[in-house]
C-alpha cells in the first residue's frame, strides 16, 4: 500500500512523474489507458483556459471576485479520476479541474462567479456541492454525506477538499476525527498551496506534513506530489478502494503551489518572492503531464493543437451562455428561503416590488 | 390518551416519526446508551440501534454540520444540543450552511433537519445551562423557530418540525420538562408551525408568552381575572415564522398587550412583535405596550436569579399598569 511505502511521518512524498514528466517509478505507475491520459489532459487544458479566461472577465468587470486554479489543477483531477458517478465531490473553492471531470457545466460555474445563484442550480444529480467560502467547515457536512450513504447502503465515497489554511480550522479536526471515529467511506484532500492567502504553511503548523495528521486521528495519511497527476490519481485510487472496502478515512496532502492570487482582489507579490513561484512554474502540473503524454506518443503537436484550440470554444460557448442568462427576479431572490414562503417575506416581496421593481 | 410530561412526549414523537420513517436520525451527545443528559432519547437506542440514534464525539460544529449533509443526502436527522449554551460552538455552521443551503443552491440542496436544545433558566443549573438566546436564530433567514410550552404541544410540534421541509430550531424548556403532565394522544399527530395558539380568550389586556413563561403568564392572568381584568392569552409557539397577525387581531380587540419574553430585553423577540404591533394595529392601541423582559446582563449563577429570572409578579404588574393607563 502506498500510505504503508509512504510514511509522512518520515518526510516521504508519492511521486510518480518527475518535473520534466519522466516516470520516477515505473512499479507506481497507475493503470491508466491513453485514452484516459488524453481526456485528463483535455480536461486539464480546458481548466486552465476557462480559469485565464475568469481572471480576464473579472478585470474586464463582467465576473465578480475570482480565486484563481492555476497550478493545481492536477490536485483535483487526479482524486475526480478515481471518483465513481455515485461518489460526492465536497468542493471548497479551487477545484475547477476536478469538477470538470465530474460533470460541472462550465457555463454554471461561471454564472456562480458572476454572481448568481443559479450557478449552484446543479449538483444533486451531479453529487457536487455548492462552493463552501467558510474555509473547512464543509468537511463537516462532508461527513454527514459519507454516513448517510453508508446508512442507505450505498457504494458512495465522499471527497471533501480544503486547503493548508483549512487545517487550521476547528472544523478540521471535529471532521476528520469523527470520520476516525465513525471509520466512514471518506477521502479529505488538502490541497497545500503553501499560502493561505499572505500566510505560509509554516504558519498554519508545526508539524512537518499535514499528512501526518492522519496518524492522530487513527486513520491512513499520505503526502502527494500534488503536481503529479499520475500521483494525485494513484493516491486517490488506493484511498477510494479502501473506503469502498470499509477500510475507513484517508487524508491525502497535495503538495502543490497556488501559482495566481489569492483572489483578484489579492496581489501576492506583497508577501512571496517572485523567485520561489518563478520555482513553482517549472513544477506546472499540464506542462509536465504534456510531456510525459508527448514521450508516450499519446500527444503530438497537432492534437496538442486542437485541444487547445477546443477549449477556447467550449469556453467562449460557457461564457456566452452564462451571460445570456437573466438576472433574478425579485421573486426569484426570495423564494428558496424557504420551501413555502411565510407570510412576511410575502409582505417584504411587495415592499420591495413596490420600492425598486423587479418584476413579478 | 396517555398522561405525559413534556420529556415523555418528546420521547414519544421521535419514537413515533422513528417507526414511521426510517430516514429520521438522531445525533448527539450522549444521546445513545445514557438516553441523552434529560433522558429525553431514553429507550430509542436499544430500540432501533446505534446507527440511528448517533452517540458522536464531543464536537457542536459537527452535529450541526453532519446532520445538514445527511439531510442534504435526503436524511432526516434530529440533532441534539445538550444544553442550548452550547450551541453557539455550532452557531458559524448553522448560519453559514445549514440555513443557506436551500437558497444557495436554488433548491438542488435542502436541509430538512431539527436542532433540539434545552433552553432557559430557572432550574439552578451551572453556568451556559440557562441561555434563552432565541434571538439569535430568529435573525437568521431559512431557519424556523419552534417552542412548546405543554407536553402535547411538544409532540405535535416537533412530529411537524420533523417533517418539515425546511431546518428547525426546536427549543425546549428545561424548566417545563417536568413541571407538570398533561394528556398527550398516543399516536402521531402535528400541531402546525407559524401559527400561534389562543389559550384564552379575554377582554382587556392581551398577554403573549412562549415556552417556559407560559406556566408564569396564566398564574399572572388568573390574579387579573381575580381582580376584574380579563385577559386574552395568546402562546407565540413559533418564533420564526412568527403568527403577528393573531397577535394584531387579538390588539384590534382589546387595545393593551403585555408581552412576556425570559430573554434580554434588547433585540428581542418581544420588540420585534411590538414593532409590528405598532405599526398594524396603531389605532388600536389604548396603552403603551409592555414587555417584560430580563434585563440585558449575563444570566446570573442560582444565587443571583431572582433578580434576572421573570416571575408571576412581575407579569401581574405589567397587566396592571396596561390595564390602568
Amino acid at each position: 500500500m502506498l500510505t504503508d511505502d509512504f510514511d509522512p511521518m518520515r518526510g516521504q512524498m508519492l511521486s510518480i512523474l518527475d518535473q520534466d514528466g519522466n516516470i520516477v517509478d515505473e512499479s507506481l505507475v497507475p493503470s491508466l489507458d491513453d485514452d484516459m491520459l488524453e481526456r485528463a489532459f483535455r480536461n486539464m487544458v480546458l481548466s486552465r483556459v476557462a480559469d485565464e479566461k475568469a481572471v480576464t472577465l473579472q478585470r474586464q468587470g463582467r465576473l465578480g471576485a475570482y480565486p484563481p486554479n492555476r497550478g493545481q489543477e492536477a490536485a483535483s483531477l487526479g482524486p475526480a479520476m478515481a471518483m465513481e458517478r455515485s461518489d460526492w465531490l465536497v468542493r471548497a473553492f479551487r477545484e475547477l479541474a476536478g469538477l470538470l471531470w465530474k460533470g460541472l457545466p462550465l457555463d454554471r460555474y461561471f454564472l456562480g462567479w458572476m454572481g448568481n445563484e443559479e450557478g449552484n442550480r446543479f449538483g444533486a444529480e451531479n453529487r457536487i456541492t455548492p462552493s463552501s467560502i467558510p474555509v473547512a467547515s464543509q468537511y463537516a457536512y462532508a461527513v454527514g454525506l459519507s454516513y448517510a450513504s453508508r446508512y442507505r447502503r450505498e457504494d458512495a465515497v465522499t471527497f471533501a477538499f480544503t486547503g493548508d489554511g483549512g487545517t487550521s480550522e476547528g472544523d478540521f479536526h471535529e471532521s476528520l476525527n469523527a470520520a476516525g471515529v465513525f471509520s466512514l467511506p471518506m477521502v479529505f484532500i488538502v490541497q497545500n498551496n503553501q499560502w493561505a492567502i499572505s500566510v505560509p504553511r509554516s504558519r498554519q503548523t508545526a508539524s512537518t506534513t499535514i499528512a501526518q495528521k492522519a496518524v492522530a486521528y487513527g486513520i491512513k495519511g499520505l503526502q502527494v506530489d500534488g503536481n503529479d497527476l499520475l500521483a494525485m490519481y494513484a493516491a486517490a485510487k488506493e484511498a477510494a478502494d479502501r473506503a469502498r472496502g470499509g477500510g475507513g478515512p484517508t487524508l491525502i496532502e497535495a503538495y502543490t503551489y497556488r501559482l495566481g492570487n489569492h483572489t483578484t482582489s489579492d496581489d501576492a507579490r506583497r508577501y512571496r518572492l517572485a523567485s520561489e513561484s518563478k520555482e513553482w512554474e517549472a513544477r506546472d502540473p499540464l506542462a509536465r503531464l504534456m510531456k510525459h503524454l508527448y514521450a508516450k506518443g499519446v500527444l503530438d503537436d497537432r492534437k496538442t493543437e486542437a485541444i487547445w484550440k477546443e477549449a477556447r470554444q467550449t469556453t467562449e460557448d460557457a461564457v456566452s451562455k452564462a451571460e445570456s442568462f437573466p438576472p433574478p427576479s425579485v421573486e426569484e431572490v426570495f423564494r428558496h428561503t424557504y420551501e413555502e414562503m411565510p407570510p412576511l417575506l410575502e409582505e417584504q416581496m411587495q415592499h420591495i416590488r413596490r420600492d425598486v421593481g423587479g418584476g413579478t | 390518551m396517555t398522561v405525559m410530561n413534556m420529556v415523555q412526549a418528546i420521547n414519544s414523537a421521535l419514537a413515533s416519526e422513528m417507526e414511521a420513517d426510517d430516514s429520521v436520525i438522531i445525533l448527539g451527545e450522549d444521546v445513545g446508551r445514557a438516553g441523552g443528559v434529560f433522558r429525553v432519547t431514553d429507550g430509542l437506542f436499544e430500540r432501533f440501534g446505534g446507527d440511528r440514534v448517533i452517540d458522536t464525539p464531543l464536537a457542536e460544529s459537527l452535529i450541526a454540520g453532519m446532520a445538514t449533509g445527511m439531510a442534504m443526502a435526503g436524511l432526516r436527522p434530529v440533532a441534539e444540543m445538550q444544553f442550548m449554551g452550547f450551541s453557539y460552538l455550532a452557531l458559524s455552521m448553522i448560519i453559514s450552511h445549514t440555513a443557506r443551503m436551500r437558497n444557495r443552491s436554488r433548491g438542488s440542496y435542502t436541509v430538512p433537519i431539527v436542532m433540539r436544545m434545552p433552553y432557559g433558566a430557572g432550574v439552578k443549573a451551572l453556568e451556559h445551562h440557562s441561555e434563552s438566546t432565541e434571538s439569535l436564530y430568529v435573525q437568521i433567514p431559512g431557519l424556523k423557530v419552534v417552542v412548546p410550552s405543554t407536553p402535547r404541544e411538544a409532540k405535535g410540534l416537533l412530529i411537524s418540525s420533523i417533517r418539515d421541509p425546511d431546518p428547525v430550531v426546536f427549543l425546549e424548556p428545561t424548566r417545563s420538562y417536568r413541571l407538570f403532565k398533561e394528556e398527550v394522544e398516543d399516536g402521531s399527530f402535528t400541531i402546525p408551525i407559524g401559527e400561534s395558539r389562543m389559550v384564552r380568550e379575554g377582554d382587556d389586556v392581551t398577554v403573549v408568552g412562549w415556552g417556559a413563561m407560559m406556566p408564569m403568564v396564566q398564574e399572572a392572568a388568573d390574579a387579573s381575572e381575580r381582580e376584574g381584568t380579563s385577559c386574552e392569552i395568546i402562546d407565540l409557539r413559533t418564533l420564526s415564522p412568527m403568527d403577528s397577525e393573531a397577535v394584531v387581531r387579538s390588539v384590534k380587540k382589546t387595545g393593551r398587550v403585555v408581552v412576556v419574553q425570559e430573554a434580554p430585553m434588547t433585540c428581542g423577540v418581544a420588540g420585534e412583535l411590538i414593532s409590528r404591533l405598532t405599526s398594524k394595529a396603531f389605532l388600536s392601541l389604548e396603552a403603551p405596550p409592555e414587555r417584560v423582559t430580563a434585563p440585558d446582563i449575563t444570566v446570573p449563577l442560582p444565587q443571583g436569579e431572582k433578580y434576572y429570572y421573570i416571575s408571576p409578579d412581575r407579569i401581574y404588574n405589567a397587566i396592571r399598569r396596561a390595564a390602568s393607563y
